[in-house]
């Protein structure tokens, strides 16, 4: 094992600087949206590109979500790669057209001689004290159409890492951003950002024997913290990240769930038709001989994102995941 | 043989049948942007009207402020400040009557204030107790709206159905600059144009859609010119100027109202302050920008006009700004207070009739509550509201 130097940094750091390495390593990347230049998204995300490559690689469009992805199409089918931002979550909609009547299918539709590496990056989820149409989690929508990758870190490295393999993908990637952990901190070392993990591998957060938390995005860092409050109640949590929901790690997730014997799936978006069904529903098919209890979800109610002073009753937190453990029928195992 | 050697097959026009619908001419704004204040024209508005415009903009103005203050305590989430704007805020509202319709964006608080709207329902939005604190019916004011342009074809919908049913209803839709380069802005006016129905649309062109100048959102003359294209009149008028506003914005309505379709007006004006308290515009524009817009201020404008004419002295000044100052006062000890909120309100309006699944969810989190409540129990405070 090597060591090297590690210094804090942010996820919102590490996704501009897995921008830059991708603008300066390839001159076709292109990075598009609204405000994403002078002032280098709300989010500061992109913070610096335009100075550094310029308004025509680095470009503030119009203020049109459904033009900023169908020009997208257009300059990949030329030979670009862009990537692009949406605002938020919910000012996505309007490309949804594009994105599901064009960018999922085209590579499909053209028997394979028009893939497009377009990277659509957006910032999802609550948690922030947002107003109405900032805290949706939208991932359900993505997950339904053939065709796209969706991926989504919970860690710096992983932010880096995965936007990196997004824009290298030749097909498209909606690359989810949870913007709850824009500003968390991890130790990181910028200087040798190489960890470009290919899409779709799950990771094992925190190992552990009496039951697994399958999880991603921003209720990662909840699952980890309630694996820690589970050890006085003498249990021992295995927390496993996603990161990428399509494709699905299905070997990572599986073999968790054999050892353990017990899964319960964690996301914040509405457990009804979201995507905590497809999980439990493959760990079944795939572990049923081993589990000794349903496979539970603990999700986000089935509501329109509720307004800011009312979302921490919304949101899966620590509690309500423990809950979900003590009810995998504990007693059964010794 | 191809197309162009069939005779007669291929026109270079098309055939006489085809006329174009309409002579562009009319439909054209004008080069300047229209004003009233400082000309001729002001002497023929009535002293009434431009007291009441002035009122109203000192009003806002003081609710401006105050609302930015109320972000610094905390006690708003964030506020889009209209400041600069007033004008086109007010004479939004005040050009309406009572059964026509207001359809605002975002940073359109105050024209539903101006409205009648109560302040703190007009700000829950943006306090985050609830999404929208009022009844849209009860004052005719759709909900605040977020998604950008979105509540365009809303507006055109219910003007057409109030037309539909025989109503004398005008709807006056508002949008931002920037909100004219989504497709709903473009279908909205096509559809309204179309159907000819009793509508206003009003563009502040506000200079920014957040760090984004005009001249990235557009390369029309003016925003005003888009309407052309659709079939309906563009106006173009300076917005900062409340008389030349509330002037053009009558005509449209009557226009409207007398079946004559919608129309599109683009209101010049400037934002004063950043986007949001959450953002930082000295990143995308310079102070000498800003203070050259502050030389023509909406509310400098009209006050010269009243006080050059003998309409306004002194102590009609002090009076609109006593009255500004106990709306702020009000609204300051209101917002003080917390909102009493009762969490089991996130299953009560999702449905008419709940699914059986959101009856599972409200027991669950009542039962949670129960157990909280009996945590907190025995020397320990209820945690109050949520905040
Ligand atoms: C569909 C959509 N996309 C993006 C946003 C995020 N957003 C909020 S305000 C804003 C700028 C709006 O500019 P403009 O329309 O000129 O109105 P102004 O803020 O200047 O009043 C943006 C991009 C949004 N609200 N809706």
């Amino acid at each position: 094992m090597t060591t090297v130097a590690v210094k804090p940094a942010t996820m919102a750091q590490a996704l501009g600087r897995a921008l830059r390495d991708a603008m300066a390593d390839d001159p076709t990347v292109h990075v598009m949206g609204e405000d994403v230049g002078t002032l280098g998204g709300v989010f500061r995300v992109t913070d610096g590109l335009a100075k550094e490559f310029g308004e025509d690689r680095v470009t503030d469009t119009p203020l049109a979500e459904a033009g900023i992805l169908g020009t997208a199409v257009g300059m990949a089918m030329y030979g670009l790669r862009p990537v692009v931002e949406m605002q938020f979550d919910a000012f996505a909609y309007p490309a949804f057209e594009q994105l599901i009547s064009h960018v999922a299918r085209m590579r499909n539709r053209t028997r394979g001689a028009m893939p497009l590496p377009i990277t659509v990056r957006v910032p999802y989820g609550g948690g922030i004290g947002g107003v109405e149409h900032h805290s949706d989690s939208s991932e359900a929508y993505y997950i339904a159409t053939p065709g796209l990758h969706v991926v989504t870190p919970a860690t710096v490295a992983d932010a880096y890492g995965l936007l990196r393999a997004a824009i290298a993908s030749d097909d498209p990637v909606v690359f989810l951003e949870p913007k709850r952990l824009y500003w968390s901190k991890d130790t990181w070392n910028p200087d040798e950002p190489q960890a470009v993990d290919p899409i779709g591998r799950a990771v094992v957060r925190r190992h552990g024997r009496s039951a697994t938390l399958i999880t991603y995005g921003p209720s990662v860092p909840v699952c980890m913290e309630a694996a820690e409050a589970a050890r006085a109640e003498g249990w021992d949590l295995e927390v496993v990240d996603l990161r990428s929901l399509v494709p699905f790690d299905d070997e990572t997730v599986s073999a968790s769930v054999r050892r353990t014997g017990r899964a319960v799936v964690v996301h914040e978006s509405g457990g009804f038709g979201g995507p905590g069904g497809e999980i439990a529903a493959r760990v079944t098919e795939r572990c049923f001989h081993y589990l000794e209890a349903p496979v539970l979800r603990v999700a986000g109610f089935d509501i329109p994102y509720p307004p800011p002073m009312l979302e921490r009753h919304h949101l899966p937190g620590v509690d309500r995941i423990l809950d979900a453990v003590a009810r995998l029928q504990w007693e059964a195992q010794s | 043989m191809t197309v162009m050697e069939q005779r007669g097959a291929y026109r270079p026009t098309p055939p006489p049948a085809w006329q174009p619908r309409t002579d562009p001419a009319p439909l054209l704004p004008d080069a300047l942007p229209h004003r009233v204040l400082g000309t001729e024209a002001a002497e023929r508005v009535d002293p009434e009207l431009l007291r009441r415009l002035y009122a109203q903009l000192v009003r806002g103005r003081r609710y401006n402020a105050q609302a930015t203050a109320l972000t610094k305590q905390g006690r708003l989430a964030v506020y889009p400040s209209s400041t600069g704007q007033e004008a086109c805020e007010v004479a939004a509202a005040l050009v309406l009557e009572e059964r026509d319709w207001l359809f605002p964006s975002y940073r359109d608080t105050l024209a539903a204030v101006a409205r009648g709207l109560d302040p703190v329902q007009a700000l829950t939005l943006l306090r985050g107790d609830w999404h929208t604190g009022y009844d849209p019916h009860e004052h005719r004011i759709a909900p605040l709206c977020t998604p950008l342009a979105t509540q365009l074809p809303h507006a055109v919908g219910l003007a057409h159905a109030a037309r539909l049913k025989g109503d004398d209803v005008v709807a006056l839709a508002l949008v931002g600059d920037g909100g004219t380069s989504e497709g709903d802005f473009h279908e909205a006016l096509n559809f309204a144009a179309v159907w000819q129905a009793p509508v206003v649309f009003l563009v502040q062109n506000n200079g920014f859609a957040i760090s984004v100048p005009l001249a990235k959102q557009t390369a029309a003359p003016s925003l005003a010119h888009k309407a052309v294209g659709y079939g309906m009149p563009g106006r173009l008028v300076d917005g900062n100027d409340a008389a030349a506003v509330h002037e053009v914005l009558s005509a449209a309505v009557a226009h409207a109202r007398a079946g004559g379709g919608p129309t599109l007006v683009e209101a010049v004006t400037y934002r004063m302050e950043a986007h949001t308290n959450a953002d930082d515009d000295k990143r995308y524009r310079g102070d000498s920008e800003v203070e050259a817009w502050r030389a023509h201020d909406p509310i400098a404008l009209l006050e010269h006009e009243l006080t050059e004419r003998g309409l306004l002295d002194e102590a009609g000044m002090r009076a609109a700004r006593e009255d500004a100052e106990a709306m702020a006062a009000d609204l300051r000890e209101r917002m003080n207070q917390d909102p009493a909120l009762d969490p089991m309100d996130l299953f009560a309006h999702v449905y008419a009739q709940p699914t059986t699944q959101l009856l599972e969810q409200e027991a669950q989190l009542r039962a949670e509550l129960d157990a909280e409540a009996r945590h907190h129990e025995g020397g320990h405070e209820s945690e109050g509201t949520a905040r």
